[in-house]
């Protein structure tokens, strides 16, 4: 392909100032977009947590009421997950679905400007949420009734938001879907494709099956707050156990749109820093797709206490476990991948190895928790916090980082800070383990999540975690200003940035031109 | 000045957490198991400890070794092998077999948790916000268990006693040695009844009976909280059972049924305001200050004042009605099957006659038993 025809062409279209970003058509900005927002919503919410664990120091309420307490975590739970991982991920997307499968753009691009702005405008009424009367929603991001029947108009205000999230989600991913499916250049076959680009297309399909099912959970609620039907009103005939069936068969395949994009991001790194082929790309499509296929029985496991009938239990203990095979599969690939290499440790690769490792951990304490008899002693308890924090952070946001640091080169076209970016890294790791580890140890002893003050025994492992929270909230400055410093200039990268690295992505110019691939380039 | 009040702070607080990290009893496992069904979790649990740890170590021992030895600084030179169907194969099938392991202890658990069949005896606990409800259903007696930390104690303004959060004023009493069936329920919200000693949790839920079991040997007294997010004292809410050997038990029961005989309220007596307001507050702290505040201010936007409010100080019908029915949609509870009529009555009397409000009212019980249908 004629790069600098790319470039000529780019210049007849370039709008700027402010209306470029409001109007902007291209996958390029409305992925860069995408990142801005949820690196924005990432410290909103992460300062909702170090006011957790501020609180949390020590036994005693010292700043907060247990009212705001309550809307403290129910908020940094929803932005965290709506507002940070699923739309980093959206961001990955654009940027690096046409790139690396030689598209010159989305499918639908005015639809895809739509999907990001309708975002920002979900963030305004959570956020707005906390100045109503009454605050914020405090029902707890899972939003079981009744006790989210409750609450007064943020309640009504988050059920909207959530709505508006959902459309979002949905149109984003009919345009993944359709881009991957008919925009890949000629010779890329299926069995050809970027793992991230394959993650990504699963990832899609999950969320158009699960999107409309929270729709209409929510779409239930609001009709029990305000037209009077009971559908988890047991006066009335209905059942409060149902919203969580519902729910979780969302829920569940909604752990796996957090993660899934992260596995496509860890199989593009450790390749390259390996200088090594993925290990086993055939079965890593096979263990992806069943995954997700897996995702929609086990939904029952967030549900163990609810009183299910045996059969009931055991049926979702068996189908959990299950998981663990397809998820080894890829741990085994990935370690293979490295096994022999030639492997060199930049920032991007740090992070990816801390992936495996941490996020493994975390599929640990997810094994636990499928034994049923087990999980009844744990669920609801510190150790589910450890453990989803472990797949979340040190999984789903470790593999943001990681592939933040991997592409800011090819999208700013300068080499960011390795020094800073390590540093980063370090404290970032240690710091994490130091805040959610001792959390398994609350869980087992029995302390429960979601209070605002608790026993004294449980004291010196909360003001452990406290620390490492702190320190890891602040750490997360460095990435910001890592960021920053890469946007405003820095060595220059070259096209393939990285000496291992493979795919169509590192044939285009750093920075990538803003029309990339207008003549489709030839995958042998 | 200010920076040295800051550093001293700081200070105190390293020192202060230092001395605490070397005297805590860090608890590094579940808590020690007093019946045979949390006997059984434990071993579970420490089982697949072991399953987790040695797959940890042959996986992670493979992928640091390759770190450290395959590294392009040592000058290793990448292989270019990227599958190998046996290994593959292998990979899958192995973890499959280590599952069947775990899965069959398991399965023995989960059937033992679930046979809630010829109890000796059986309790129905009814979760409120943020109390529980105990029912002896043979035994005929019922009583409420509400935290008995003291409020300034939660404020850090006195020290905190060693069951700090997890204390209340009536706990649940069975029997040792005898197989107790709990059913589970709830009034307003999910609440759920957990004991972790007897590795019991079983969630309550408003509409429905759940039923759960334990059978424990040693009397003593054992502590839980409850495990659901059921609103803004869902942190104050802990469960504890005493259990007595069978003959103080006997002797705990008959005592109990004394004291609830001697209770018994005459519907028609006429009450003066002194005697009302002073029944009513013991009524309002244990009932409702939870939300109101003892001082009757609420928490504004979420609970509202009764000091002057419209309601406790105007019409006295429209007040009864909400005490006895709630208010739908929000945490405010229909009080009329938890209360007796005398205690209805005393509270409301308290209410329009407490902080700022002098309605001079006094309500009778027999009003309120006129009310019930
Ligand atoms: C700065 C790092 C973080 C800290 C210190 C932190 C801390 C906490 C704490 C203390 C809780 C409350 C636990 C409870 O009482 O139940 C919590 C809940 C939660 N966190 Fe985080 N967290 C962090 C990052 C994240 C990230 C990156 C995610 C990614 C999605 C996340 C997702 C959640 C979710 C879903 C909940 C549950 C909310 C609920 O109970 O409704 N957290 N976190
Ligand atoms: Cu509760």
């Amino acid at each position: 392909m004629d790069a600098t025809h790319a470039h000529d062409h780019g210049h007849d279209h370039h709008p700027s100032g402010l209306m470029r970003w409001v109007k902007t058509t291209n996958h390029k900005d409305i992925g860069t977009l995408y990142l801005w927002f949820a690196l924005i919503m990432f410290f909103f919410a992460g300062s909702l947590a170090m006011m957790i664990r501020a609180e949390l120091f020590e036994p005693g309420m010292q700043f907060v009421h247990p009212e705001f307490f309550n809307q403290l975590t129910t908020m940094h739970g929803l932005i965290m997950i709506f507002g940070v991982i699923m739309p980093a991920f959206t961001g990955f997307a654009n940027w690096q679905v046409p790139l690396m499968i030689g598209a010159p753009d989305m499918a639908f691009p005015r639809m895809n400007n739509w999907s990001f702005w309708l975002l920002p405008v979900a963030a305004i009424f959570l956020i707005g949420e906390f100045f109503l009367p009454g605050g914020a929603v405090a029902g707890g991001w899972t939003m079981y009734p009744p006790l989210f029947i409750q609450g007064g108009v943020s309640y009504d205000l988050t059920i909207f938001a959530v709505h508006i999230m959902g459309a979002s989600s949905i149109m984003g991913s009919i345009n993944i879907i359709t881009t991957i499916l008919n925009m890949r250049a000629p010779g890329m076959t299926m069995m050809k494709m970027p793992m991230f680009v394959w993650t990504w297309l699963i990832t899609a399909y999950l969320l158009i099956a699960t999107m409309p099912v929270l729709a209409g959970a929510v779409t239930m609620l609001l009709t029990d707050r305000h037209f009077g039907t009971h559908f988890f009103n047991a006066a009335g005939g209905g059942d409060p156990v149902m919203f969580q069936h519902i729910f979780w068969f969302f829920g569940h395949p909604e752990v796996y749109i957090l993660i899934l994009p992260a596995f496509g991001i860890i199989s593009q790194i450790i390749p390259t820093f390996a200088r090594k082929p993925l290990f086993g790309y055939a079965s890593m499509v096979y263990a992806t797709g069943s995954i997700a296929i897996l995702s929609f029985i086990v939904w029952g496991h967030h549900m163990f206490t609810v009183g299910m009938p045996a059969a009931g239990q055991l049926f979702f203990m068996y189908s959990t476990m299950l998981i663990a095979v397809p998820t080894g599969v890829k741990v085994f690939n990935w370690v293979a991948t490295m096994w022999k290499g030639s492997m060199t440790f930049e920032t991007p690769m740090l992070f990816a190895v801390a992936f495996v490792c941490l996020f493994t951990m975390g599929g640990f304490s997810g094994l636990v928790l499928a034994i049923t008899p087990v999980d009844i002693q744990l669920q609801d308890t510190y150790y589910v916090v450890a453990h989803f924090h472990y797949v979340l952070v040190s999984g789903a946001l470790f593999s943001i980082f990681a592939g933040a640091y991997y592409w800011l080169p090819k999208w700013t076209g300068h080499m960011y800070d390795e020094k800073l970016g390590k540093l980063h890294f370090w404290l970032s790791v240690i710091s994490m383990n130091i805040l959610f580890f001792p959390m398994h140890f609350l869980g087992l002893a029995g302390m429960p999540r979601r209070v605002p003050d608790y026993a004294l025994q449980f004291t010196q492992f909360n003001q452990i975690a406290s620390i490492g929270g702190f320190i890891f909230g602040a750490s997360q400055l460095i990435f910001l200003i890592v960021v920053l410093k890469a946007v405003r200039g820095g060595a220059k990268a070259t096209d393939k940035v990285w000496e291992g690295a493979e795919g169509l992505e590192w044939t285009v110019p750093s920075p990538a031109p803003y029309h990339t691939f207008e003549t489709a380039p030839m995958v042998k | 000045m200010k920076i040295k009040r800051i550093l001293g702070a700081a200070t105190g607080m390293v020192l202060g957490l230092a001395t605490d990290l070397a005297h805590a009893a860090y608890e590094l496992n579940l808590q020690t198991p007093e019946t045979p069904i949390a006997g059984q979790i434990y071993h579970l649990h420490t089982l697949i400890m072991y399953v987790v740890l040695a797959i940890f170590v042959v996986v992670f021992g493979a992928m640091f070794y390759s770190i450290y030895a395959h590294r392009k600084s040592r000058g290793h030179q990448a292989a270019h092998f990227h599958e190998n169907t046996t290994v593959e194969v292998i990979w899958t099938i192995i973890p499959f077999f280590i599952l069947i392991g775990m899965a069959f202890p398991a399965t023995k658990t989960v059937l033992a948790m679930k046979d809630t069949s010829s109890p000796d005896m059986t309790v129905k606990v009814t979760g409120f916000q943020w109390k529980w409800e105990y029912d002896y259903l043979q035994e005929g007696i019922h009583f409420f268990s509400n935290l008995s930390t003291p409020r300034d104690q939660i404020d850090n303004k006195v020290a905190k006693d060693a069951h700090y959060l997890l204390e209340v004023d009536h706990p649940l009493v069975v029997p040792t040695g005898k197989k107790i069936r709990m059913l589970v329920t709830a009034d307003d919200v999910i609440h759920s009844w957990s004991v972790p000693a007897f590795g019991v949790k079983q969630d309550a839920i408003p509409g429905f009976i759940r039923d759960t079991w334990f059978k424990v040997e040693k009397p003593g007294i054992y502590r839980g909280q409850c495990s659901e997010l059921c609103g803004k004292d869902h942190g104050f809410m802990p469960v504890v059972v005493e259990a007595k050997t069978p003959e103080d038990y006997a002797k705990w029961l008959a005592d109990e049924k004394a004291k609830m005989a001697a209770v018994v309220e005459d519907p028609n007596k006429v009450y003066t305001l002194d005697e009302m307001k002073s029944k009513g507050e013991k009524v309002f702290t244990s009932h409702c200050a939870a939300c109101h505040q003892a001082s009757g201010m609420g928490i504004p936007g979420a609970f509202p004042a009764l000091n002057g409010s419209k309601i406790a100080t105007g019409d006295k019908a429209a007040h009864i009605d909400r005490v006895m029915n709630g208010k739908p949609g929000t945490a405010m509870a229909a009080f009329a099957a938890q209360l007796s009529d005398t205690e209805i009555a005393a509270v409301i009397t308290y209410e329009r006659n407490a902080w700022s409000n002098h309605t001079g009212d006094v309500i009778q019980p027999s009003e309120i038993k006129a009310l019930r249908k």
